[in-house]
């Protein structure tokens, strides 16, 4: 089956979406990163979307949940690498993905996960909403 | 300019909207939309194929490259024959969802395109055309 790759670094787990993601190919990524979280103890999750040139609400969606998952099992995401396109259609389509932190690249969303608790770095994540 | 032609896709497993997104993509670039409004049209079109998938029980997506007034587009067509839509403007209201979802496929497909088009009655299916001009 099908499978998107989930890299281990220290103690952050990092995902790089770069195919145009079926529903249940995406399904199936939500449930073997709950299960690496468990496996590795990550306490971070990058997620890597500069490949994609889409991101619709079924994809928001579940980076969102993602996000929330992680949270519950004690690990913080980042999402990384939104193209400025796909950034102005999201928003437009009116999802502001609020409850994801994100970064510009990977670089700055490890420093980011690296820096400490999520309140200090409110602002992280403030950049796509408004 | 040659005559335009329509060409189409069957939409009834997820797999097909991968092949959706990809056909408009092309034609979008072909066209020779600018980068966002190419990702707009895509985004739009992955929207409203998946509702059709999910409310319609499937149905067919319509590409044809327009022209009118000098401008060129691309127009969708998306048509199902599932059970339709009862209230089309609570349907087009951002948040509103019968299936679980966010509720922005209709009224977020609407805010990325230049026309957007609605027919649907109970029993009758829905049929939804946008366009996107150049």
């Amino acid at each position: 089956m099908e499978r998107i790759p989930i890299l281990k670094l220290h103690d952050l787990l990092l995902v790089t979406i770069q195919v145009d993601m079926h529903d249940r190919l995406a399904m199936t990524l939500q449930d073997d990163l709950m299960h690496q979280i468990r496996r590795t103890r990550a306490r971070g999750v990058l997620i890597d979307i500069s490949a994609l040139d889409l991101v619709d609400s079924f994809i928001g969606r579940l980076i969102g949940e993602i996000a929330s998952m992680a949270r519950v099992m004690d690990a913080e995401t980042v999402l990384v690498g939104m193209q400025p396109a796909v950034a102005i259609t999201l928003v437009e389509l009116g999802l502001s993905l609020g409850g994801v932190r994100t970064a510009l690249n990977v670089e700055r969303g490890m420093q980011l996960l690296r820096e400490g608790s999520p309140e200090e770095e409110a602002s992280g994540h403030a950049s796509i909403d408004h | 300019m040659p005559a335009s032609t329509i060409e189409r896709l069957q939409v009834a497993c997820e797999e097909d909207l991968v092949r959706v997104r990809q056909r408009v993509r092309t034609m979008a670039a072909e066209i020779g939309l600018s980068l966002v409004n190419q990702t707009k049209i895509v985004t739009a079109a992955s929207e409203l194929a998946r509702n059709m998938l999910k409310y319609g029980g499937g149905g067919e997506t319509e590409f044809e490259r327009v022209e009118r007034n000098g401008l060129i587009g691309l127009q969708l067509t998306f048509r199902d024959s599932g059970p339709g839509i009862e209230n089309i403007e609570m349907a087009m209201t951002d948040g509103y969802t019968t299936g679980g979802g966010m509720g922005l496929g209709l009224s977020g497909s609407k805010r990325l395109v230049n026309d957007f088009a609605i027919q649907s009655a109970p029993g009758q299916g829905t049929t939804v055309t946008v366009i996107r001009w150049k």
